[in-house]
């Protein structure tokens, strides 16, 4: 952390850290939204390709959208793998859509009444644009379904802004260059996307709201699971800054160092904005001069550009010098931050793509180089230069975005959505775009979600997982043994299916957590036992009064075998629990064959005497049975 | 219903206004409206909630109901949608529907109508470039979205078009022209005849093309009508539309715009065409000869092929590599000849199993004067239509015969029915297609109802119409599923 003036001491409450959630998760339906496509069919396998380009267009309301203009900067190819397995025309944007997905939608009710939200009384299907390329028709069929709603979070409330159900967008395969290919099996699978308020205040809360959403949602049973089918954007702002939105984040424990982080960086971009009006920088006046560069740097970068025959052109930042190494995190510094525009908006991928003064280290240009610089643009000790080489049209766009965010620098935090890195830092991935992109879909009906409805969705509501927490809270589980209840509920059906046919508390959690979790060790990737079978466990369990010792011997041969029938495996694995003869039997032969337990002392002799007893009986005796037998036996000489 | 409920008015008026969707003050002006157009698309019971609460389409209204608080601009309605619903822009850019049962309150906070334009720029001139006049029928090549009905209406003036598809500044001058605003299935002989006239009328005033932008369902038609009715030009006459509307990043309306110009200004074949797209991939047009064409899906991009023959050329990114060399050189010192006449009695009748000889007999006695008959297989329809067809016939109706599988010629001496078809005086009608064939017979029978002549001209290519043979890549609809298909399908952009 060379890089890191008080990040240690760095503390995001202090400069007014907030946060909020947007979380992207696929339902458990058997078609796709739109169409009548098969769900959760993926491969990478593909049939057919189909090229298109996307032009940003008008809103209803008449404006381009600011994320529009810059995917048109980008001006890339973009291929559809398609395999006729997974899509059809539809996807394609070669068929009108068909009627909403009814199955989608009862789901996303469900979610959103468990959310507390108000349902609306008409769903309108909107069109998202994005031009990215992620959807070939260039916008994504999106629908509010509730809003208004709130999660109970440490005796306050997390506001929900609202949920919508929207078609999945298209897997980046590859984005290099003027070319991005996308796979389009995850294309329009049915998702909701549950937006809270930025209610969160510490990095922390950020990962314990987002576990809070994950098992609500789970609560239903009707969401999809497994790698892909749940994905989260992190939205973070600092007091006197803006709303940043970091895209995808895949799992929940990257939420608290990726909020951190960015956090930092904001605080950071905006000592740097106070710094830059220190120095008299102006955003309105500032015309930065340009140069093409021949063969004047030996930089080996610049050379090999040149045996590219590559255009080589450099921007003076006047009253820059020094800023463009001033750090924005653990490892970054706000030349980074350029370069990752430039990267993205310029096609310029190949990093480094630029090259500047600032720049001290080794790989950086040699002071020769900073001399031929400043011989030939007229820079002083105050300016900066920064060089950026490629395809001319490129390097033209790249150094626009240079000055655009140097710009963008004076009045602080530009509005972005950024890409996570490895180690919890950002880059830029986007513009933030804004409701300008969205307008009504016209090939899709409203469609009226009636009181009866919501009401019949509403009685039937699964328990959240607050209210269980709750009732959990009297049995005094280990808290690990609550977060697995609570985010596997078939585990915490299970539970309360155990205490309802008499199984104490912290034996039912031990079966339906530590013994699952076992189970699913033993048995690598294999399937939850379904509620059917877990329930005719627990009765066996409990109808043959199985010892503790013994059900994980049972549980154990059930992984192994792949069995659920559970009278059947006893049988086979001889696991039947002794009947009093078979004790009886048992103790006799102990107690006649084992001379040494009559030299015990009688307390000693009778625990030494149950011990190989049960151990002999394989565990699956009743244990105050054998004690009884064991008793008697003892007491009858 | 509570109109003083005091603390939800002061929640309401605070509320932050949905500034986003807004921020552009050049779209919205502010009108006090009147009559009924205030309450667009409403009727029933949302039409009198709007009214009991003194409010109107676009009102920025906060809402309470009694399933919570809600904040944005009442936008019009679909007349075809139910009257219990208010339709909400929220500032979030969604649009919802709120039950009117469940209003209790609504306060308007201030009236922003929206008024969707493309940016205008001026369009360009340079004298060293071709001029090109864009003729506007309607349909979707350029357009924008109707709240009211949901429906996209075109919209195209030269500035319009600079502002959304600037590239066409560095084909040419463009001028345009709106001829029309209809949907394409509207079009009618009258705007045949209008557009054939506007075209001459564009090429004397020095057009270097002609490019028609129409909605495509009935494309085909009128680029056989201005096939027939346009006998001779100097220029290209290239007919556009799109199958996605231009609204969406993903359309085919900026690309075929491109492409139809393009051609329009260098092309060398100086005849009427389609221009539209080759694959679904945004790679190529195809120019197809207009009496030839035919939409074949009724949605794809790549909807528009050439039936019976290959198509003329191909358009991509500035270039045109001419895929069949028999056609009519561009020559600008050929005047344009138009031949504008239209005898609307003229019908298809698509032949079916089990069809009554009341469908022809109605058109006898509706005093129609032409049939085209699509018939099965080689051109056949069944016995109890004899003697309907014998009766039409001797009354002076002109029946040609055309087929309904669209590719082939029709051949009635194959089979005897055939023969006792021609007997009863329907005539085959070769390798027309069957809208062509309408489109023609209805211009043939504009000029003569002389048997002789009729079947004289309807027999003769004026337009390429008829082809004496046919090539063996003229038909080419292939099948998914077969191993060499998998092959094309994963080394070529579908």
């Amino acid at each position: 952390m060379k890089n890191s003036p008080a990040l240690q001491s760095f503390d995001p409450q202090a400069v007014g850290f907030r946060s909020g959630l947007e979380v992207h998760q696929q339902l458990l339906t058997d078609h796709k939204l739109f169409c009548r496509c098969p769900a959760g069919v993926y491969s990478d396998d593909y049939d057919a390709q189909a090229l298109r380009h996307m032009r940003p267009t008008l809103s209803e309301l008449g404006e381009y959208d600011g994320t529009a203009l810059m995917e048109f900067k980008t001006k890339k190819d973009i291929l559809y793998r398609l395999n006729k397995r997974s899509v059809c025309t539809y996807e394609m944007d070669d068929n009108p859509p068909f009627l909403i997905n009814e199955q989608a939608v009862e789901i996303a009710m469900e979610i959103a009444l468990l959310l507390n939200c108000s349902i609306v009384g008409e769903l309108h299907v909107a069109r998202k644009q994005y031009l990215d390329g992620s959807i070939p028709a260039g916008f994504q069929r999106t629908a509010i379904v509730g809003l208004n709603g709130w999660l109970p979070y440490k005796g306050r409330r997390i506001g929900v802004v609202q949920l919508a159900v929207e078609e999945d967008a298209c897997r980046e395969i590859r984005d290099r260059g003027h070319l991005r290919i996308y796979a389009t099996d995850r294309l329009s699978m049915p998702l909701i996307e549950v937006v809270t308020a930025p209610d969160m205040r510490t990095p922390q809360e950020v990962a314990e709201v987002g576990w809070l959403i994950a098992e609500t949602l789970r609560a239903t049973g009707k969401i999809r699971r497994g790698l892909g089918s749940v994905r989260q954007d992190v939205n973070v702002s600092v007091a006197g800054g803006t709303r940043v939105e970091i895209k995808g984040v895949p799992r929940i424990p990257l939420f608290p160092s990726l909020t951190y982080f960015e956090a930092y960086r904001q605080h950071r971009l905006l000592a740097l904005r106070d710094r830059m009006h220190r120095r008299g920088l102006d955003k309105e006046t500032e015309a930065y001069k340009r140069f093409e560069l021949g063969s004047e740097l030996e930089h080996p970068l610049l050379e090999q550009a040149r045996r590219d025959h590559q255009r080589i052109a450099a921007v003076v930042l006047r009253g820059m010098s020094g800023l463009l190494r001033w750090p924005i995190g653990p490892n970054r510094v706000f030349a980074d931050d350029i370069a990752g525009r430039v990267r993205v908006i310029a096609c310029l991928d190949h990093f480094p793509n630029l090259l500047h003064t600032d720049d001290r280290r080794p790989s950086a240009l040699s002071t020769c180089d900073r001399q031929a610089l400043k011989a030939l643009t007229g820079m002083t000790a105050d300016d900066c230069v920064v060089i950026v080489w490629g395809q001319p049209k490129d390097v033209e766009t790249g150094l626009n975005e240079v000055e655009i965010r140097v710009r963008e620098a004076l009045v602080g935090i530009p509005n972005e959505t950024r890409q996570r890195l490895p180690g919890g830092e950002t880059d830029f991935e986007r513009i933030l775009p804004g409701p300008d992109r969205m307008y009504p879909d016209t090939d899709s009906p409203p469609l009226a979600l009636p009181a009866a409805r919501v009401k019949a969705i509403r009685d039937r509501l699964p328990e959240p997982p607050w209210t269980r927490q709750a009732r959990y809270t009297e049995f005094g589980l280990p808290a690990h043994w609550m977060r697995s209840l609570l985010r596997e509920p078939v585990r915490a059906d299970a539970f309360d299916y155990a205490l309802k046919v008499g199984i104490k508390p912290k034996l039912a959690g031990w079966i339906t957590v530590e013994l699952l979790k076992y189970r699913r060790r033993i048995q690598r990737g294999a399937a939850e036992l379904n509620p059917t079978h877990l329930q005719a466990l627990l009765d066996y369990i409990v109808d043959n009064k199985i010892p503790r010792a013994g059900i994980r011997l049972f549980i154990e041969a059930g992984a192994r075998r792949g069995s659920t029938e559970w009278r059947r495996l006893a049988d086979e694995c001889n696991l039947n629990c002794a009947d009093r003869n078979t004790i009886e039997a048992a103790v006799e032969d102990a107690y006649v064959n084992r001379h040494l337990i009559r030299t015990l002392q009688p307390e000693a002799r009778r625990r030494c005497l149950t011990g190989i007893v049960i151990d002999k009986l394989n565990c699956l005796a009743d244990g105050r049975m054998v004690a009884d037998i064991v008793e008697g036996r003892l007491n009858a000489n | 219903m509570d109109r003083l409920d005091e603390e939800f008015i002061d929640i309401a008026l605070r509320a932050k206004p949905p500034a986003l969707p807004f921020n552009n003050y050049r779209h919205i002006i502010l009108i006090p409206a009147m009559g009924d157009d205030i309450y667009k698309g409403y009727r029933g019971a949302a039409l009198s909630t709007l009214k009991n609460f003194a409010v109107r389409v676009w009102s920025d209204v906060a809402v309470k109901t009694n399933n919570g608080e809600f904040i944005g601009i009442i936008l019009p309605r679909s007349e075809t949608a139910d009257d219990r619903h208010l339709v909400l822009k929220m500032p979030n850019g969604y649009n919802i529907g709120l039950d009117v049962d469940t209003i209790e309150n609504i306060i308007e906070r201030g009236f922003r109508e929206a008024h969707y334009k493309i940016p205008e720029k001026e369009f360009p001139f340079d004298p060293g470039k071709p001029n090109v006049t864009l003729l506007g029928t309607g349909g979707t090549i350029a357009s924008r979205l109707d709240y009211r009905t949901g429906a996209v209406i075109p919209a195209f003036s030269p500035g319009e078009l600079y502002g959304a598809v600037p590239e066409l500044a560095d084909i040419c001058n463009l001028k345009t022209h709106k001829l029309y605003g209809v949907f394409s299935e509207n079009i009618t002989p009258e705007h045949w005849l209008g557009a054939a006239n506007a075209i001459k009328t564009e090429i004397e005033a020095g057009a270097d093309g002609i490019v028609i932008g129409h909605g495509t369902d009935t494309m085909h038609y009128t680029a056989a009508a201005l096939s027939f009715m346009v006998r001779t030009t100097p220029t290209p006459i290239i007919m556009v539309g799109s199958q996605r509307s231009s609204d969406r990043p993903s359309s085919d309306a900026a690309l075929n715009l491109i492409n139809a110009t393009y051609s329009a200004a260098h092309c060398d074949i100086a005849e009427v065409m389609v221009c539209m797209f080759g694959p679904t991939s945004d790679e190529y047009a195809l120019l197809h000869r207009g009496t030839r064409v035919r939409k074949m899906h009724s949605s794809y991009r790549s909807t528009f092929r050439t039936i019976g023959e290959t198509p003329l050329a191909r358009v991509a990114s500035g270039k045109i590599d001419y895929i069949n060399n028999d056609y009519r050189r561009r020559d600008m010192s050929r005047s344009v000849e138009l031949d504008t006449v239209f005898d609307e009695r003229v019908s298809i009748v698509y032949y079916y199993p089990n069809m009554k000889p009341d469908i022809i007999d109605s058109l006898t006695d509706n005093g129609y004067k032409g049939i085209i008959i699509a018939g099965t297989g080689l051109g056949h329809v069944n016995k109890p239509l004899y003697p309907a067809l014998k009766r039409a016939c001797s009354s002076g109706i002109h029946i040609f015969m055309t087929v309904e599988t669209l590719w082939g010629y029709v051949q009635m001496f194959v089979y005897d029915t055939g023969r006792d078809i021609m007997e009863l005086g329907v005539v085959p009608g070769a390798n027309l297609t069957p809208e062509t064939a309408y489109v023609k017979l209805g211009w043939v029978l504009g000029h003569t109802h002389e048997r002789a002549k009729v079947n004289e001209m309807m027999l003769t290519s004026y337009a390429g119409e008829i082809t004496e043979r046919e090539p063996i890549d003229g038909y080419l609809i292939m099948q998914g599923g077969l191993p060499e298909m998998e092959i094309f399908l994963k080394n070529v952009h579908v």
